[in-house]
């Protein structure tokens, strides 16, 4: 280790960085002093959960802080210090030396000018000349990030692409000039895991041939484990641990290092009794989305999101639905809970439901119930929990009191694990967790017999989501309820559920039990799939 | 585009259709008639006068014949501007309010994004309070105060420009009539670019292009302005259809000979046909303008298709 050290200096040498935020409330300290090496070459991971500062980190060193954030410290590049730059002469670094990709491929880059000239701008101000000049070395790094057909989509407009493709754009611009370290943040969280894995193997491989180190933050372990060879912990602002992964997997010193290591989701969950009866059924669901025109324009045309589908969930089961962005999974859901307009036979233990209208539906929806993926969007903003809560009972048991409301409020606030007290407050004051379980209270409020999951953990950390997990085995358990649990993410998928069915394109690729589906996968999407998200980069 | 454009006009006819019907019906039930006067009229004199008008029939019938003389590009004769039909008071008067609308529009226009701009920069800086608490007065003080305030300082104290009037309608007789008429629309124009530049300051994609190392300018002018320049740019319909049809107020204060003072003067004098002629102006000035800027939208953002 001493040894390396004084072979190789480091290109990027950050010294008790500081970063704060002015607030109404008094300042938040984001990152509180922190020591960290970049050296020429290597991936160094830096890792934490949200509100750990990693971000935070980079945007100080690179003058990126919003208007009421400050940083103090040092960060030098090259030994040129970073911290204080006139933006002029910070500007010379920024795009050039020191180049970034963000977490949301969708909005970084401007929706208003097609994505060769944005890679052109940063060229041209660079290294000079004119778009016209830059245009060969554009379609060029088009070409190297794997972006099919360069010279047609030089014009292409960002939102003419997918999110895996806006993120190779973002690749080419971070490489046009060639730079020393790319920092990527969170580069793939918000795309499938095929296309993950492919970026990373494209940012991977880009790597090796332009010799570049890459800082990679973020969250998920698993992509750290293949691709770092440094890490660097951080939790509250603080560096918790550092050193090689090998190491730092192998034989984690920090309490929160290992607790962060052992959050991978396990356990798994056994299946019911073979003569269960069946809660929740739906044969042959077909979804079909109009995409019309408008006033004065005839042509419509129908986009089949669930394409002749049947599933029957169990008493006591959970079937996992597992497929990626536009697999129809999550209206798959929703017809099944016939909350959308759909084709199919659908039945509720042993009502028929396919043909009832709305009111037909109303007693039986406290019975069939639903959590939502985000936690800060689906809680109404302007009522307070105890209010959010009960809601439900209004309708469903119009005869109790106020006294017996609020009395199955606290009963069901204790039953995920909330203090009671709770019901007073509202969403904005509780973390992402915490609103998630103020939502699975409100559906479990109803005493319902079978729930749709709809992405209830993809929001959270994962430290997070393994307490969510356990709280919804919990309930399933003491209550015998059936989920149908839908996600993109196959480790939880794997802990949660007994059976799994696997979609792409609104069909069903493969279903069976669990363990058969991940032990020996039959269609070849389910071993991509599967491949893609086990062994990350290799 | 060009069969967005048509259908865009097509869809028109029926706008146009029922924003004059509704005009017509509410103008005639409304109390009083052109020929109320203080002295009353005698009574023979009133019936022919209702005759020669036409004003005797049914008035589904004065409402057919209106429609389709209308058709035609007749509005009718003015009830108090005996020797002269609609049409021609309009064109007269409607070149002196569009000119002076325009260089207020541009006024505005300018003026504000500039203003906006600038707050937007320095938000939350004592730059940006004063210049949006200036701005709140632009909306709030009415312009029948700003006009004869700016002719008191400007015309009769300092005596650097002239009062009122057209004058040989050179650039001098426009700069107060202008301003007056200018000043609550840069206001709102002003509020609007400094709302929607802090919010395009702070998208993903301008945090972007400031990691690039782009300098200030091209990341607030090619950037954040091009798209923060949209609600302006939805505002500019409604805005150039009131400017360039002319204010009663401002058209009064500085006696421009435009057609502004025709929608009150009409209204007032329940001159029906004259009020009528106006609707329909200022309602065709609304569709083209927003015909117009729908089109412009489609060329600031790719993402709007006209097909």
């Amino acid at each position: 280790m001493e040894e390396t050290k004084k072979t190789m200096e480091p290109i990027l040498a950050v010294r008790g960085l500081k970063v704060s935020f002015t607030t109404p409330d008094g300042d938040v300290n984001a990152v509180k002093g922190i020591n960290l090496d970049v050296r020429p070459g290597e991936t160094l991971a830096v890792v934490g959960e949200s509100g750990s500062g990693k971000s935070q980190t980079m945007m100080g060193i690179m003058g990126l802080l919003v208007s009421n954030g400050t940083v103090s410290g040092s960060a030098r590049y090259r030994g040129q210090e970073m911290v204080g730059l006139p933006p002029k002469a910070l500007n010379e670094i920024r795009g050039a030396k020191i180049t970034m990709i963000f977490q949301e491929p969708m909005t970084s880059l401007d929706p208003l000018y097609p994505v060769g000239k944005q890679i052109a701008e940063v060229i041209v101000h660079h290294r000079g000349g004119s778009q016209k000049e830059a245009r060969p070395r554009v379609l060029e790094l088009l070409k190297l990030v794997g972006i099919p057909d360069p010279e047609r989509r030089i014009n292409s407009y960002p939102h003419e692409m997918s999110g895996g493709q806006r993120q190779r754009v973002m690749i080419a611009m971070a490489l046009a000039n060639e730079p020393d370290i790319l920092i990527a943040d969170e580069p793939t969280t918000a795309l499938d895991v095929t296309i993950q894995a492919q970026i990373l193997k494209l940012l991977r491989d880009l790597q090796k041939r332009f010799d570049m180190a890459i800082v990679l933050i973020t969250h998920d372990l698993g992509i750290v484990r293949h691709f770092a060879e440094r890490v660097v912990v951080m939790r509250h602002g603080e560096v918790v641990e550092q050193g090689a992964t090998a190491e730092i997997f192998g034989n984690p010193k920090a309490d929160y290092t290992r607790m962060l290591i052992e959050a991978e989701p396990h356990g798994r969950k056994a299946a019911p009794a073979d003569n269960a009866p069946i809660i929740l059924e739906g044969r042959n669901v077909v979804v079909d989305y109009k995409i019309d025109g408008g006033f004065l324009k005839k042509r419509a045309n129908t986009f089949r999101a669930v394409d002749n589908v049947s599933i029957s969930l169990h008493e006591g089961q959970t079937i996992g639905i597992v497929g990626e962005s536009g697999s129809g999974k999550s209206t798959l859901g929703r017809a099944l809970l016939r909350l959308i307009a759909s084709k199919g036979a659908y039945r509720f233990g042993k009502t028929d439901i396919s043909d009832l209208d709305r009111t037909g539906m109303r007693p039986l929806r406290r019975s069939m119930q639903v959590v939502f993926q985000d936690p800060y969007g689906s809680l109404s903003p302007r009522q307070t929990v105890g209010e959010i809560i009960t809601e439900g009972l209004y309708v469903h048991e119009p005869q109790l009191t106020r006294a017996e409301r609020d009395k199955r409020a606290i009963e069901a606030l204790r039953e995920v694990g909330l203090d009671p007290a709770a019901r007073n407050r509202y969403p904005h004051e509780f973390s992402g967790g915490q609103r998630q379980r103020i939502a699975i209270a409100r559906a479990m409020i109803l005493k319902p017999q079978a729930v749709i999951l709809d992405e209830p953990t993809s929001a959270l950390d994962r430290s997070v989501q393994g307490q969510v997990i356990e709280l919804l085995r919990d309930l399933q358990s003491r209550h015998g309820l059936s989920y149908v649990f839908i996600s993109h993410d196959l480790s939880v998928v794997r802990a949660m559920s007994d059976y799994v069915v696997v979609m792409k394109d609104g069909r069903i690729v493969e279903e069976g039990v669990t363990d058969a589906i991940f032990s020996a996968p039959k269609a070849d999407y389910t071993k991509t799939l599967i491949g893609a998200a086990y062994n990350i980069g290799t | 585009m060009l069969a967005f454009v048509l259908r865009r006009l097509a869809s028109a006819v029926p706008t146009l259709f029922i924003v004059v019907t509704i005009s017509f019906f509410l103008m005639r039930f409304a109390p009083g008639g052109p020929f109320n006067l203080e002295r009353p009229l005698p009574p023979a004199t009133m019936e022919n006068l209702m005759r020669a008008y036409q004003l005797d029939q049914p008035l589904w019938r004065q409402y057919l014949t209106y429609m389709s003389n209308a058709l035609t590009g007749d509005f009718g004769p003015s009830y108090i501007y005996k020797d002269n039909s609609v049409a021609e008071l309009i064109g007269k008067g409607l070149p002196y309010s569009m000119e002076l609308g325009f260089y207020a529009l541009l006024l505005a226009l300018v003026g504000g994004v500039i203003v906006g701009t600038i707050a937007a920069l320095r938000q939350n800086s004592a730059l940006d309070f004063a210049v949006m608490s200036v701005a709140t007065v632009g909306v709030t003080v009415p312009n029948f105060v700003v006009g004869p305030v700016l002719t008191l300082i400007f015309a009769i104290t300092l005596a650097w420009l002239p009062a009122g009037g057209w004058g040989d309608g050179s650039l001098r007789f426009l700069i107060l009539p202008m301003i007056a008429l200018a000043l609550p629309q840069l206001a709102v124009f002003a509020r609007l670019t400094r709302g929607s530049m802090i919010e395009a300051l702070r998208t993903d994609h301008i945090r972007t292009a400031r990691a690039y190392g782009l300098p200030a300018k091209s990341v607030v002018v090619v950037h954040a302005m091009r798209g923060a320049m949209l609600p302006v740019v939805s505002y500019l319909a409604p805005c150039a259809a009131a400017l360039l049809t002319g204010s009663a107020v401002v058209e009064t204060i500085f006696t421009i000979p435009g057609v502004g003072r025709y929608f009150v003067l009409g209204a007032i004098n329940r001159d029906y046909t004259l009020v009528m002629g106006t609707v329909v102006l200022i309602a065709i000035f609304v569709i083209v303008f927003n015909l117009a800027v729908d089109i412009l939208y489609g060329l600031l953002d790719p993402r709007v298709h006209h097909d």
